[in-house]
């Protein structure tokens, strides 16, 4: 079999009348529905301790004391799904050629003229932006995060180090968040992406308009194509 | 110096506090600033400022005001053990609010050995570093009269208030992850009783009263020192946090570092101010015109759906192969 340039092991042509394509396995569907999950409690949690308008939002945990308490595990529990998510992803998010002339064509993307663009292996550059900037941002959480973890790490930086720490935690904090808008925007905006993580197939034509290189590699390896 | 009832606090810690009952003298109504909460309606009146002097010079460090201190507030510090130095406990711990720190000193000048012992504490600062990094309402709260206390029942154990402070004050505690600090003893100071720790030290190196009348008293001390030939004596009132609710009369005002690293210029970091000032605001923004922004862009415009084309040339694809139009397959 060839050697796969644009698709994940476990990518493949599911059925073919109509055609639909399998693009996340259901291990990476609930992992990404943990992170995702997380992300959520963190960015509520985080939001009620960041500004004081926002400091009602504890009552949905039960209060400050289970608000502070719980933020930080949730982080860590993000951290590690997130991990997996990142080790099983990463290649194919590594930038290609072809992601510049995508970019260089953003203001048809948005538009929703495709026609022009450069054929897409399994992510464009928009989702590898997005990849990358959860990557970074996660750790720079984390670490900063655990830097003024008060009830475990009260000793781990010195108190000037600590200043920094939650400035940055913040900082990177609202940075996620938009990042995080983005990518649930982008799936809600590019119709027919939720059911990649959903039911974990898209159909074929929502393969052929956004990723053409991906399904044709998996046409390829499983349909009639010329491969055979 | 009384402790005249009809005053709105005692103007002295020495004298024995009032026999008749007394209707606590600090309330809501009295809270000029609290933590988190920017809308804060003004206070009712305007206490006279209150401050407690240390006086260092004057200090023999006997602990009288850590035990009275321990005492007051009902608290038990672990029993400790002995590393070789005096302080003890070795830091400030949730369980001691005030702690002697020794250190010692050979003065070039003199060829003198000093022994500098400074009673470590909150310093009630007028612009507080705690209150402005708290992020639980009403957690921190500032009185007119100048005190700064936590209120813990509000207080979720985050330790952003070590984060704020200038003088590494507040400690966390392990067993309810509340954090605590010295009082400035305002339970004791609403009915007329000044500081435990100022009512317990036998030479009354630590007095209490009036802002105005500490400073008054501090300069006389200042003078004194300096006809002893303490050249260098000086009042530490630390101006860049707007003044100090608890202040020191040092032999060597100079430098201030001598006395276990009391910080030459402190300030709330402008790390810190960023962090609860423009961060906090911008970011709050740009989130908000994230939200709305993507909100209206899929109210708006058109979204991004796949024809039926599409799926016609998918269904091509798949079933028949179709050469990858132009460019060669890599």
């Amino acid at each position: 079999m060839e050697k796969r340039l644009y698709s994940q092991p476990g990518d493949h042509i599911e059925t073919r009348a109509p055609v639909t394509v399998s693009r996340y396995r259901g291990f990476t569907r609930a992992n990404h529905w943990l992170t995702a999950a997380s992300l959520i409690v963190l960015l509520v949690s985080g939001m009620a301790l960041f500004h004081p308008s926002l400091y009602g939002l504890t009552a949905l945990f039960g209060g400050g004391q289970v608000t502070r308490w719980l933020h930080p595990f949730v982080g860590v529990l993000l951290f590690f799904s997130f991990l997996v998510l990142f080790l099983q992803l990463w290649r194919l998010n590594l930038p290609r050629p072809e992601d510049v002339t995508w970019v260089e064509h953003i203001g048809e993307v948005m538009k929703g003229e495709e026609e022009k663009l450069p054929e897409l292996g399994k992510y464009n550059a928009g989702q590898k932006f997005v990849f990358w900037a959860m990557s970074v941002l996660i750790v720079v959480l984390i670490a900063s995060g655990v830097m003024i973890w008060e009830q475990y790490f009260p000793h781990l930086v010195s108190i000037p180090v600590r200043r920094w720490a939650v400035l940055v935690h913040s900082l990177a904090a609202v940075a996620i968040i938009l990042v995080f808008i983005l990518h649930v925007y982008a799936a809600i905006w590019t119709r027919g992406t939720i059911r990649a993580m959903t039911r974990g197939t898209v159909t074929g034509g929502w393969a052929w308009r956004h990723h053409r290189k991906w399904l044709r590699e998996l046409a390829g390896r499983d349909g009639r194509g010329p491969a055979e | 110096m009384t402790t005249d009832p009809s005053l709105d606090s005692p103007r002295t810690a020495v004298s024995n506090p009032p026999v008749q009952p007394m209707k606590a003298n600090l309330g809501p109504g009295d809270v000029i600033r609290a933590s988190a909460m920017p809308d804060l309606p003004p206070p009712e009146r305007e206490l006279t400022p209150v401050a407690k002097l240390i006086d260092v010079s004057k200090c023999i460090g006997c602990k009288a005001c850590q035990a009275a201190c321990a005492e007051w507030n009902d608290t038990e510090p672990e029993i400790g053990y002995n590393t070789g130095v005096y302080e003890n406990p070795h830091d400030l711990t949730p369980e001691m609010f005030t702690l002697m720190r020794f250190s010692e000193y050979e003065n070039p000048e003199s060829g003198e050995f000093e022994w500098l012992i400074r009673k470590d504490g909150c310093m009630h600062c007028a612009d507080p570093g705690c209150l402005k990094a708290c992020p639980a309402p009403g957690a921190i709260v500032q009185y007119t009269n100048g005190i700064v206390d936590f209120i813990h029942e509000n207080c979720i154990g985050c330790g952003y208030c070590i984060t704020g402070c200038p003088f590494n004050i507040p400690r966390v505690s392990k067993t309810d992850h509340r954090s605590y600090k010295c009082t400035l003893c305002s339970d004791r100071v609403a009915v007329g009783q000044g500081p435990a720790c100022a009512k317990a030290c036998p030479t009354q190196a630590i007095v209490f009263g009036t802002k105005e009348d500490m400073l008054t008293h501090a300069e006389a001390r200042v003078e004194d020192l300096k006809s002893r030939g303490y050249d260098k004596a000086g009042i530490y009132d630390p101006q860049g946090v707007g003044g100090a609710h608890v202040f020191y009369v040092l032999h060597h005002a100079d430098q201030p570092a001598l006395y276990s690293g009391l910080p030459e210029d402190p300030q709330i970091s402008p790390v810190v101010r960023g962090w609860k000032g423009v961060t906090k605001t911008i970011g709050l923004a740009a989130i908000g015109a994230a939200a709305v922004g993507s909100v209206l862009h899929g109210l708006l415009a058109r979204a991004n759906k796949v024809s039926q084309q599409d799926e016609h040339e998918a269904e091509e694809l798949v079933d028949h192969g179709i050469p990858r139009a132009g460019t060669e397959r890599v």
